[in-house]
This record gives C-alpha cells, structure tokens and sequence, in this order.
C-alpha cells in the first residue's frame, strides 16, 4: 500500500489570519491516478496547490511525497522531487519565443541528471516538448514571442513548463479555464494519454463535465475543507456537492 | 481632396523566424550585421593613437568613461535578474578599497592589486547582499543606497583604511597606454561578454528570474543561487573598475563610495535603453564626456546637462540603443493612401 502510492497529505491546515484556507485536509494519491479537486470560488483550491508545491508553508499538517517528508520545503526543492505545477494566471516569459520558454527548467539539474548531462539541443528538446502538448511543429508558432501567442497556446506552454521536468506527479491549477471548447477538447486527450503513460496527475478544475470523464477519483472542497471524495459517479450524485455548488435551498 | 499618406516600416529581410538568427546570403549582408559592432570597436582601440589630435585630456576622460561604463553595465546585469540597484558604488568602492589597501600595506604592484580588488570586492559584496537577495524592486534599491554610506561612514569614524582623509600616494599605472588599453579591453570583454551570457540558456534563467520568478522556481530552479551569481559577476566588473581607478587616481578615501558611481551608471543605462548592455555602454559615451565637455559653463554646467539629459530621455524614452537598433533594422518609406 505505500509504495504504491505517491503523495500522502495528512490534515493539511492553512490560516490566513482567522480564516482557514484550508482546514484539515486528508488525502492520498496512487501512483499513475488522476484526481480532480473541485469545488465553488474560494473554497481553498489554489491553496491547496501552493502548500503541495511550497509555495505557501503550512500552518500545520504534513505532506509526504514518494515516501519523504516535504512539508514547508522551498518551491524548487519540491519541483526538483518531481513534483511540477501550472499556474492559474499564466505569465510566460512574454519577451522570449515559446519554445525559449522551456529552456528555463530544461536549465534544471533535475533535468541535467533525468537526460544525462549531455542530452543534445536544449532548443531541439523544447521544441519536442511543445509539439508533445499540440503546437504545431512546422509552423511558426513555437518560435512566436510568448506575447503574441493567444491564450490557449500559453496555457499548453504552461504545461510543456511542467512536462519539460519530467514529473512524476503533475498539478494542474485550472489549465482549462478561459480555454475555447476546440482548445480544450484538443488538451485533454494529452492529458490523457500523460496519464496513461503512467503520469500521477492532480487537476484542479471548474470545467466539471470535462474533468469527470478523465478523473479517477474526485475530491470536492468547501470552505476549505474536504466535503467528498470519491468516484466521478459517487461525487455528482452526492447532496454535499450539491450543496456546495448550489448552496441550500432558501429558507422561506 | 488632399493625397495622405503614411510611413512604412518593412523589416529587412535577412531576419529568420526568431530574434537571434539571421540568413545570411552576401559578404554585403554579413557587413551589415558586422559593422554596428566593428565600427565602435575599432574606433576605440585608434583612439589612444590619437593623442595628438584629440589631447591628453580627453585622453584621460576616455579612462573615466570606461570605468563609468563598467559599472553601468554591471547595472544592467543586475536589473536583467530584476535586481534594480541604487549603489553600484558598493562595487566600486570595495574593490578600491581592496586594490588600494593591499597596495598600500604591501606594496603589490598594480598588477596583482587588482585583479585581487577585482575578485575580492566582488565576493566581499556578494556575501554583503546575500541576506537581501530575496527582496525586490525597491526594497532591494533602498538597501543598496544604503549600503555604501553606510560602509564610508564606518570607514570615516572608526579611522581604519585611512579614515576620512584615506589613502594617498599609491603605485600609479605604469603608462598612459596601459591606462587607456587595459581600460578599453575590458569594457569591451565585459560588454560583449555579458551580451553572449544573457543569451546563452544560462542568460535566459537570469531574465526568467526577472519576469517571473515564481515560474522559475517552478522549473526546479533554485533563484538564490542564480540571483548571488548574478551579483558576483556584476561585481566582478564593479569591483574592477573601482580597483583601476584606485591606481589610476592614486588615491583611495571615501569618495570611491561617492553616490556619483552609483547614479551615473544607472543613469548612463536606463538614457542608452535598458537590458542591452550597448545602451549602457552609449550612455556612458554620452554622459561622460558630454559632462567634461560642459566644463567650461562652470557653475551652469549641472544645468545644462541636466536640461540635456530631460530631453534625451522624454524624446527617447525606450533608449537610444533602441531606437538606434530598430532604425537600422527597418526600411521606411512613404506611401499614399487611397
């Protein structure tokens, strides 16, 4: 049962002054398992995200990732385990072209040592990577400064950012959000086909439909603590998220 | 009705797909990428032949350009990792104090001195701004101004290093050609230097620290380590020309932390345009000798070359290397409306 699972989390808490960000919050993931977290606007999400990947210390709780305590490490220490992240607001390098984007955590030695310390091109590498997440490998569009791309595109470069370290656990913070519907239909079968490879994915989403066809297991989050957990088909049928979502009925 | 017309700009057609990377087809086009950075060049390594033309003292401003020139372009470094400084004068004056202390008590020759004040005063400040590398913008600035009155009023009141009145009589540089080559190559080293390191991969982690360091630290990029190398090699060429100028002067005291070196080079920068390092070189062509050249007004001086520098600026806010670069780079024509 350990080894096979990834990250451990165990009563994650998080205040921000006298507010819980996040509240107490238990959970494992399995290797190769793909988990959506959802839940309404400020229910902690995002949060949730930046105390796996360091970029909030906890207020208490632990995280134990591969078998190894991480909890409050810094953000590259996290990242150089293997543990990548995309970020909700995308800021790309905008003055670099797309494909010099990844240069940056190709630059990594967690890189170096995964490809060996002589692995070639780093511009060839990036631009692989790029076609990996659907940019179109004879056109211009991974040499196009970052600024002029349109936003989808960055939203798969935020991705290839992730991809270019290798990961063996992904985390994404609403990749799909502000996508077009050709956009996304056209990502998620790369997330899909990542997660066959044997990818552990963690995707933070509000495009439910979307998000419940590819997850495994479904965690809902309300007011920063976790409300349910389980199967795509339990969650949509529970009342608790309904509830979350909806709010309770009115009282009259 | 009246005939309009606009301008056009075409770029021209020698660039390929990204910034960097140009088709070259003819000896005419290999020139004209050539020439922009051969011409300078070559002007400044004839210039100290041209003593008789030019005189001794513009001889002698061309030394204090470099050095200004220096610490602007270790400015630039600095601000490419988004270390915005107010005191290179920290640089400058550790590695004067370094280079003139060690000449002074152990009578080393210029030589050693100062390339020790060079090293030395790089790491001295290094390991001083280390515990400040996690702040920015002007958090980061206020601590470097702060930093060089601070370590000359510790000079001035605990009397070590010469105190107040410091350090003269030090080994001079031994001759003008010395003086005016070893100044020009290595402005020279370290602005081409230092434009071939922003480019190279290592370069592009320094401006993704700049735009967005969260990301970076995202790409298991530890930004500490980068942002403290950026410093030292910055001050590498902070620390040199202090260390030069040191011997160049003979003298070192507690002007060497004088607010001139930390607000000429940002100036001679952000004048030239910012995050090219040839614009903190051209600003520093410009603001030195334009200075020098002013003398003569006495007291107006000051006047006139700020009223010199407000217009540079309004009129060119992006900086004169890029609007150099880009009129270089592009046809204009005019043509009617229909």
């Amino acid at each position: 049962m350990e080894e096979r699972s990834i990250l451990e989390v165990e009563n994650l808490t998080k205040w921000f002054g006298g507010v819980a960000a996040i509240l107490q919050v238990s959970f494992s993931l399995q290797k190769g398992e793909l988990l959506g977290v959802v839940g309404p606007n400020g229910s902690g999400k995002t949060t949730l995200v930046n105390l796996l990947t360091g970029f909030v210390k906890p207020s208490s709780g632990k995280v134990m990732y591969q078998g190894r305590d991480i909890t409050g490490q810094r953000p590259y220490k996290i990242a150089a385990l293997g543990m990548a992240r995309t970020f909700q607001m995308t800021k790309p390098f905008y003055q670099l072209s797309a494909f010099k984007n990844l240069i940056i955590p190709l630059y990594s030695s967690r890189v170096k040592r995964l490809r060996g310390g002589n692995y070639g091109n780093r511009d060839d590498v990036a631009i692989d990577l790029l076609e990996d997440v659907g940019f179109e490998r004879d056109s211009f569009v991974p040499y196009k400064v970052a600024s002029s791309l349109p936003h989808g595109y960055l939203k798969r470069l935020e991705l290839a950012r992730c991809l270019a370290l290798r990961p063996d656990l992904l985390i994404l913070d609403e990749l799909f959000s502000g996508m077009s519907m050709s956009e996304v239909a056209g990502t998620l079968p790369v997330i899909e086909r990542l997660n066959e490879e044997g990818l552990s994915i963690i995707m933070v989403e509000h495009r439910l439909k979307e998000l419940f066809r590819v997850a495994h297991r479904v965690m809902v989050l309300n007011f920063g603590a976790k409300v349910v957990d389980g199967s795509p088909r339990e969650v949509m049928d529970s009342e608790a998220v309904k509830t979350a979502y909806l709010g309770s009925e009115a009282e009259d | 009705m009246a005939m309009r017309y606009r301008k056009e700009r075409l770029d021209r057609g020698i660039k390929v797909r990204c910034d960097d990377v140009f088709a070259l087809s003819s000896y005419r086009e290999a020139l004209y990428l050539a020439l922009p950075r051969l011409l300078p060049v070559a002007i400044l390594l004839i210039f100290p032949l041209l003593k008789g033309v030019v005189g001794l003292y513009y001889e002698k401003a061309l030394v204090i350009t470099c050095a200004i020139s220096l610490l602007a372009l270790s400015w630039d470094l600095m601000a490419s990792v988004g270390l915005l400084s107010l005191g290179q004068a920290l640089f400058f004056g550790a590695g004067a104090y370094i280079a003139g202390y060690l000449n002074y008590a152990f009578k080393l020759s210029p030589v050693v001195t100062i390339p020790l004040g060079t090293l030395g005063g790089a790491l001295f400040c290094t390991f001083l701004l280390l515990p400040v590398l996690r702040l920015r913008g002007v958090y980061f600035a206020i601590i470097t101004l702060t930093l060089p009155l601070l370590l000359s009023r510790f000079i001035d009141t605990t009397k070590i290093l010469g105190g107040g009145e410091g350090i003269s009589g030090l080994s001079p540089l031994p001759n003008i050609w010395f003086e005016l080559y070893v100044a020009i190559v290595a402005m020279l080293v370290c602005l081409f230097g230092f434009r071939r390191l922003i480019n190279a991969d290592y370069g592009l982690v320094l401006q993704g620290i700049r735009d967005n360091d969260r990301a970076v630290m995202g790409g298991a990029i530890n930004i500490y380590r980068f942002k403290a190398q950026a410093v030292f090699i910055a001050g590498l060429a902070g620390s040199f020309a202090g260390a030069f100028m040191t011997h160049y002067y003979q003298f070192v005291g507690m002007p060497a932390f004088a607010m001139d070196y930390s607000i000429l080079p940002l100036t001679a920068a952000v004048l030239g345009g910012p995050g090219t390092f040839a614009g903190a070189t051209i600003g520093a062509f410009i603001l030195v000798p334009l200075s020098e050249a002013l003398r003569g007004f006495g007291t107006l001086r000051v006047v006139f070359y700020s009223a010199i520098l407000i217009v540079c600026v309004v009129g060119l806010p992006e900086g004169i290397f890029h609007y150099m670069r880009r009129k270089y780079h592009q046809f204009e024509r005019i043509r009617e409306i229909d």
